[in-house]
């Protein structure tokens, strides 16, 4: 791994683009608004090697809001061996990013991953559908606010309450 | 806060080409009940005759939920789950996981269990292989190599049944080491069976690489070039079978692996057939890592000192006090990983498998997420079967090498 190349390119981009650098463990972030992330990663790719999307995730922190997400990408150079990761903090109602499909085609299923597990739209993305889930599932299962399974018991005092807000299969006739 | 959302016929129109809307082409489905899937993999085919227009590869039908579920169990508790991601690969899902946590807390591994590491998931590297090159053979119609491959994938589940007690979900790897130290019949066992395996490797080379059946089949099938196997996220046997050589095991070693002398086998032209050539040369490269690591394992305790992840032997409980708050703790309430956020990517047998792990100061973790391979390389499954006939799909996912389990997580 080239120190060198790393230490450039992280002072390059917190140059060019005005952005701080993120606490990660490894490897080492940046902090970058969602509506600088495109030109980030185009010129992360073209300029300084880093051709390989390795991952694409997200992390809720869920009651805050400020930031309610950060969207983390992990980009990997072939030819300089190095990682860099880019954290987008994402507030409360608007969570929304744009797609970097045009830039690495293999952010279509990872973004697409994104919008059905979290619930965050990708804005221009060409088949935002769900993938892991079924599509008429309602909620974004990795939300810090999506229970995990447990279900509320129905007494008569609450039964109307809770029944309202169970979802149900409607048979529709054909 | 949520509503319900119908998806209708119009939204999937844009997946699909023109001629398709007009009735000239037909769309098929190919699975989730489908043998060569290899799992519950459901494929919508646009055909036109028996010529593969476009693939629309739906997953998730065996989306088990891990992620959200090991942020409701303490680190080690997590663990246990890590086998089921990827089932023939249990070994290296741990490991991925362990060194994460190793990585964010700072954990020591001793020289002898990071030998063994090596050598168990390289075996279990080999015993993928094996499936992988049995199934496969299997949809290319050769039938006989499937049980061979088989009856050698038998003795490597054995040797991984002599340390654990398991065969397959070991959950042997702990964090800051190995669950116990290996047994003394292992390095016997062992070394049985790299004298054993090289002399099998020629039979298959003997079944298949030369035969025109099989070349016919895989040759000039499933192209994909290297940049475009680069900007799909490609990795593992699938990108080095491009002739782009990467291997994280030489690039960024982990556990090790820089002690090794071993060479990343990379093919020319991209095809199915460059694939399988790369995964065989891999089983013998991997039988020189598990020669040279048995050579120089070093003797020593396996797993770390540090009591506060690690929790101290039972021989201690009885005279130290501190040893038994110790394991009062670290049993009722789990360690606590210092806040902060890591990526540990590792090779697993079929390309980066990365764990992003994130804490919060507290003993369960806040967030972990799997960059498997299968997944990934799932998507690129259209790209390089356009063109192709339906017979020669099956060859195509064969050798992509996907496990649904890693895929859907």
């Amino acid at each position: 791994m080239s120190e060198e190349h790393l230490r450039n390119t992280v002072k390059a981009i917190k140059e060019r683009f005005e952005v701080q650098e993120a606490e990660m463990k490894y490897p080492i972030a940046l902090l970058i608004p969602a509506d600088k992330i495109v030109e980030v990663c185009r010129t992360l790719r073209d300029e300084f090697g880093f051709n390989f999307l390795a991952d694409l995730t997200a992390s809720d922190y869920w009651p805050e809001t400020e930031p309610r997400m950060h969207a983390i990408y992990n980009l990997y150079s072939h030819s300089e061996n190095d990682r860099i990761a880019l954290r987008v903090p994402l507030n409360g109602d608007s969570l929304s990013l744009p797609t970097i499909e045009s830039i690495f085609k293999a952010a279509n299923w990872q973004e697409r991953e994104l919008w059905d597990m979290f619930g965050i739209h990708i804005e221009g993305h060409s088949d935002l559908r769900r993938i892991l889930m079924p599509e008429d599932w309602v909620g974004h299962p990795l939300r810090k606010d999506y229970p995990l399974g447990y279900e509320e018991p129905q007494f008569s005092f609450n039964y109307d309450d809770i029944d309202k807000r169970k979802h149900k299969a409607t048979y529709k006739e054909a | 806060m949520f509503e319900t959302t119908e998806v209708t016929l119009d939204e999937l129109k844009h997946l699909v080409s023109e001629r398709a809307l007009k009735g000239e082409t037909v769309l098929l489905n190919m699975g989730p009940q489908h043998p060569s899937t290899h799992g519950v993999l459901r494929l919508l085919l646009e055909l036109d005759g028996e010529v593969i227009i476009n693939i629309i590869p739906d997953v998730g039908f065996l989306h088990t939920g891990i992620e959200k579920n090991m942020e409701s169990k303490t680190y080690e508790k997590a663990a246990v789950m890590t086998d089921r991601l990827d089932y023939l690969n249990t070994t290296g899902n741990v490991l991925a996981y362990c060194l994460a946590i190793e990585r964010l807390a700072e954990l020591d591994v001793p020289p002898r269990a990071q030998a063994v590491r090596v050598i168990i998931c390289e075996l279990q590297r080999i015993a993928s292989h094996l499936v992988w090159l049995g199934t496969h053979a299997l949809d290319l119609a050769a039938m006989s190599v499937f049980l061979y491959c088989f009856r050698e994938r038998e003795a490597i589940l054995d040797i991984l049944e002599m340390c654990s007690g398991q065969r397959m979900m070991t959950t042997f790897f702990r964090p800051g080491g190995l669950w116990r130290d290996v047994p003394p019949d292992f390095e016997i066992a062992v070394r049985r069976f790299i004298r054993m395996f090289p002399p099998r490797i020629d039979q298959y080379h003997a079944l298949l690489t030369k035969n025109p059946i099989f070349m016919d089949r895989t040759r000039n099938i499933g192209k994909i070039s290297a940049e475009a196997a680069v900007d799909w996220g490609l990795s593992g046997p699938p990108l080095r079978g491009s002739g782009v050589a990467i291997d994280l095991r030489k690039t960024q070693p982990y556990s090790g692996y820089e002690q090794y002398d071993f060479d990343i086998p990379t093919g020319t032209h991209g095809d199915v057939y460059d694939r399988y050539l790369v995964r065989m040369e891999e089983m013998r490269q991997s039988l020189r890592i598990i020669q040279q690591a048995l050579d120089k394992l070093p003797i020593g305790p396996v797993r770390s000192n540090n009591r506060k992840y690690v929790p101290p032997p039972r021989s201690e409980l009885g005279t130290s006090m501190e040893a038994v708050i110790h394991h009062f703790k670290l049993w009722t309430e789990g360690f606590i990983l210092p806040k902060g956020s890591v990526y540990s990517p590792v090779e697993s047998p079929r390309g980066e498998l990365g764990v992003y792990l994130e804490s919060n100061g507290g003993p369960k973790p806040h967030r972990v997420h799997w960059r498997t391979p299968s997944f990934i390389h799932l998507q690129a499954l259209p790209v390089m079967s356009r063109g192709h006939l339906v017979a020669d799909l099956v060859g195509i996912i064969g050798s992509v090498d996907i496990v649904l389990g890693d895929a859907d997580r």
